[in-house]
């Protein structure tokens, strides 16, 4: 027969709108507002002990709680009103204390067999839910040039050892300059430094002694790498603390980074955050029988209950720090390498020789502002409070004399020390990061938002459905039901690859709908023309109508696809958003506009004889 | 519809191609409009591509905008536009200076003195290098999409489609272009990305026509290029106008709908669809009459060795 479809295909078809009808589901059942408490720092442990007390304070403050969960080191409480949300987090902060976030969150209610086969509901971007982007930018002529001094001071030392006389060394235009005394000492310098400094492209003049290194541009890459990872892991740890639900702090390009952070609409309080710094300080274990004036007690960042008193003299601080890493000792036990500046192996050097066998602590220190909420004549009001937190990373057995690289061996596991070694990063000299890109939505914005996306989409449609009604009649009815399949796939591939919808992503959906009927006008203009031009019988005309109309519905999406994968690849944020959903639409579309009508229209003509089309 | 309607609308019979002395002063005319305005009073580029500070505020009553600009002043801020966004009651601010953390709330508290209310709706901020970023981004994707769409259609049909399809294209963009500078309207990223829709969208419309005028050169046996690309614009008349049609449905429910955020975009969709529309009925066909396309640039090769039976298809 020449208009039926066998079994199978009407059954793969049925198939694919099913399972796009399942994982679009998800995003009909309302979100629960919740809060969300989990640990400040991975070691942590929140457990029933804490849900409890959270749950008893929230009951103690006539606050009804519709669930509460512990799941992955985290609890989850839902509550039955949002405005119910900053109140609940108030109160479990105050139970539970500062070692826990308390974080607004928006609960699915998704229920079990649907999460349990990965169905979700679509992201929601922050023009449509709240919240704030930050795009930070490293300043790589300051992280060149720091790593530049650092080898400046190495240069020196191997120079003063090595006993060969230079008037200078400096750092000039991302180059480093060596004036030595006589060009008689050139090539015995260059072989010297040469065996450390692999990383260095080498030059000299012998017409007025100078030797230039400039960074390989291999180097430069992995400098850069570095300063942007360094940047990312403290800016990570940072963001823990803000209490953000689901934070995204991710490379962008060479030198960037954006933070965005849903819900959170106190910028300020976020910039100060995320801008906060870190530092570390090297100092000998305090000798038993020392003066308790010159010694100070420190907790153990980890372990709050253990604690050691270090000396109140400071070696260095990770000002001078250039790099930490993991590494592994002789017996393939993990051990972390720290690199040293200059200055800071001297300091290192002087502090240690006289003190092998005695103990030596770092001291990890943050500058943190702490928010809470008071009472005054009767109105809330925030307080912030910066305060210090110092708390101890490592302390280990001075060895041997340390110089400007030394290791931290007897760690534990290998994520014990990187770890330690990311503390040592992120407390050491960063790379400069500034902000070039802000934006704060409200959260009545992006409510609004939604909503007016979500009334233009019921129009566009409402509106789109009539027409075709009016014009095909029949032939309406299948563009009708495949006009909305196409949107149920749609939403069900949205939700399911985990894109990220924006307010122009809803526009384009919104312009897929009035584009994807553009196929069945095709079809059904060439079924006519058939009908009316050349004559032929209806079901010949379907036939022929489908497999002319095919070429140019295929070349037409085809360009416009090239069009919006461009658009993607050159958008940022919302304009990608954009570029998704477009793309993603034309795929659907062009599945359901010939497929899901012509099943359709093989059911109604496909068996019978038939004189006209309503068409 | 009734089948006499659409007997009739499907034998339309326009001879376009006497039109297209018109069609082509028209297009000269718009082009040269666009181009002059593009020259002498540029795009108003959005505070995506120039950098700055843009504060939205929502006041519990209409405020005089003057009373505004007049607080700002005197507080020291140069260099800034006030604007209404959307309703009376919602305020555009935006700032040429650079950016300091607390500028939204600044700019709030500034405002908001005495009795009247403001709400901080949304405050942006975007540095000037990645504003140059984007702008250079946005023409270099602009560019690469053409040139991938003229590779794809000299692939697909013959070069001298591709070269009538990107003709019609940048007809199109200039226009669109020179609307937005002629009325000084904000063009931002969301403003660039319909722009490129738009590409993709009139792009559509073309290919569909000369994807007929193919099919005519290769099936129908009468008539020189002129009928035959006149033949094929009627024959997909139809279409291209219910497909604009539709398509313009859910345009303006998204213009009138959609909310102040999209409305320049939806703006920026609707003048882009119109043109496109026009440019692939009136513009497209008569640049392949111009470089003079005949039936031999379409011809299906020929198998060597097999002799063809006579003029079946």
């Amino acid at each position: 027969m020449l208009n039926r479809y066998p079994l199978w295909k009407n059954l793969l078809i049925l198939l694919v709108i099913g399972v796009g009808i399942i994982y679009a589901l998800p995003n009909l059942y309302p979100e629960d507002p919740a809060v969300q408490i989990s640990g400040t720092r991975g070691s942590i442990e929140v457990t029933d002990r804490e849900l409890n007390r959270a749950t008893q304070a929230l009951d103690a403050a006539g606050i009804e709680v519709l669930q509460a969960s512990l799941e992955n080191n985290s609890v989850l409480i839902r509550l039955h009103e949002s405005e119910q949300q900053l109140a609940a987090r108030e109160v479990i902060q105050q139970t539970l204390g500062d070692n826990f976030v308390v974080a607004l969150n928006q609960a699915p209610t998704t229920p079990e067999w649907l999460s349990n086969i990965g169905a979700r509901g679509v992201n929601l971007g922050l023009d449509l839910r709240g919240g704030v982007h930050f795009l930070m930018e490293v300043d790589m002529d300051a992280a060149l040039k720091q790593q530049l001094e650092v080898t400046a001071s190495e240069v020196r030392a191997t120079l003063r050892t090595e006993r060969l006389r230079f008037r200078q060394v400096s750092v000039e235009e991302g180059r480093l300059l060596i004036r030595l005394a006589s060009a008689d000492d050139l090539p015995e310098a260059r072989r010297l430094l040469q065996r450390n400094l692999t990383d260095y492209v080498f030059e000299d003049s012998a017409a007025d002694a100078l030797l230039t290194l400039s960074l390989t541009e291999q180097a430069v890459r992995e400098l850069e790498d570095y300063a942007v990872d360094q940047n990312l892991i403290t800016l990570r740890n940072r963001v823990n603390e803000l209490g953000v639900a689901e934070p995204l702090v991710q490379r962008s390009g060479r030198n960037r980074i954006v933070v965005e952070l849903p819900g959170v609409q106190d910028t300020a309080a976020a910039k100060r955050v995320l801008g906060a710094t870190a530092n570390l300080e090297f100092r000998l274990e305090a000798r038993r029988n020392a003066d308790p004036l010159d010694t100070e007690e420190f907790i153990f960042r980890d372990q709050p209950n253990r604690n050691a008193a270090l000396e109140r003299d400071i070696i260095t601080t990770g000002n001078n720090v250039a790099n930490a890493s993991v590494g592994f000792d002789e017996n393939n036990r993990p051990q972390v390498n720290i690199r040293l500046n200059g200055q800071g192996g001297r300091l290192m050097s002087q502090a240690t020789r006289p003190n092998v066998g005695r103990s030596m602590g770092v001291l990890f220190i943050e500058h943190k502002t702490r928010t809470r909420f008071e009472r005054v004549d009767g109105e809330r009001v925030e307080v912030r409070e910066p305060y210090t937190e110092r708390g101890i990373i490592s302390l280990a057995t001075i060895q041997s004399e340390l110089g400007s690289s030394f290791r931290i061996t007897g760690v534990g596991s290998i994520q014990e020390a990187s770890e330690l070694a990311l503390l040592l990063r992120a407390g050491a000299l960063a790379a400069p990061i500034y902000f070039v890109e802000e934006r704060t939505i409200g959260p009545s914005l992006g409510q609004r938002n939604i909503e007016q996306g979500i009334s233009s989409i019921q129009i566009g449609l409402a509106l789109v459905v009539i027409f075709m009604l009016a014009w095909y009649r029949v032939f309406g009815i299948f563009a009708c039901v495949a006009l909305a399949s196409n949107l149920v796939l749609l939403v069900a591939l949205l939700s399911a690859l985990g894109a990220t919808l924006t307010l122009p992503g809803i526009a384009g959906i919104v312009l897929t709908l009035g584009m994807a009927v553009d196929a069945n006008v095709l079809i059904n203009a060439r079924i006519k023309e058939e009908i009316y031009h050349r004559g032929m019988s209806p079901q010949n005309a379907i036939h022929a109508g489908y497999e002319k109309a095919f070429s140019t519905i295929l070349d037409a999406n085809i360009t416009t696809l090239l069009v919006a994968v461009i658009l993607f690849s050159i958008g940022t944020g919302p304009v990608k958003g954009f570029a998704v959903t477009l793309s993603l639409g034309l795929l659907t579309s062009m599945f359901t506009a010939i497929l899901v009508t012509r099943m359709q229209v093989n059911w109604v003509y496909g068996k019978r004889r038939i004189e006209s089309l309503s068409i | 519809m009734p089948s006499a309607i659409a007997k009739k609308l499907l034998n339309i019979d326009i001879d376009f191609m006497r039109l297209r002395k018109l069609a082509f002063g028209l297009s000269a005319a718009l082009i040269l409009i666009s181009l002059a305005s593009l020259a002498i009073q540029g795009l108003r580029l959005g505070l995506d591509f120039t950098g700055g500070t843009l504060v939205e505020l929502e006041y519990a009553q209409s405020p005089e905008l003057e009373d505004i600009r007049a607080k700002l002043e005197r507080a020291g801020y140069e260099q800034f536009v006030v604007q209404n966004f959307g309703s009376s009651r919602d305020v555009l601010v935006r700032l040429n200076q650079g950016f300091s953390p607390d500028v939204g709330e600044q700019v709030r508290t500034l405002l908001a003195s005495g009795d009247i209310q403001v709400q901080l709706k949304r405050a942006e901020f975007v540095g000037a290098q990645v504003g140059e970023e984007l702008r250079d981004q946005g023409g270099l994707g602009m560019l690469v999409a053409l040139i991938c769409v003229m590779i794809y259609v000299a692939f697909r049909f013959q070069y001298k489609f591709a070269l009538g399809s990107v003709l019609a294209l940048a007809h199109d963009v200039i226009i669109l272009l020179g609307f937005f500078s002629l009325f000084r309207i904000d063009f931002d990223l969301t403003v660039l990305a319909a722009l490129l829709a738009v590409v993709g969208y009139s792009l559509n419309d073309t290919i569909v026509v000369y994807d007929r005028i193919r099919e005519n050169f290769r099936t129908v046996r009468e008539g020189g290029p002129k009928q035959l690309i006149n033949l094929a614009i009627n024959q997909t008349l139809l279409r291209t106008v219910i497909t604009s049609f539709t398509t313009l449905l859910v345009l303006f429910a998204l213009l009138f709908f959609g909310g102040e955020m999209i409305h320049n975009f939806a703006l920026a969709l609707i003048i882009g669809l119109l043109v496109g529309t026009y440019s692939s009925i009136f513009v497209a066909g008569t640049f392949l009459l111009v470089m003079k396309v005949d039936r031999d640039d379409l011809a299906i090769p020929v198998k060597e060795g097999v002799l063809e039976e006579d003029g079946r298809p």
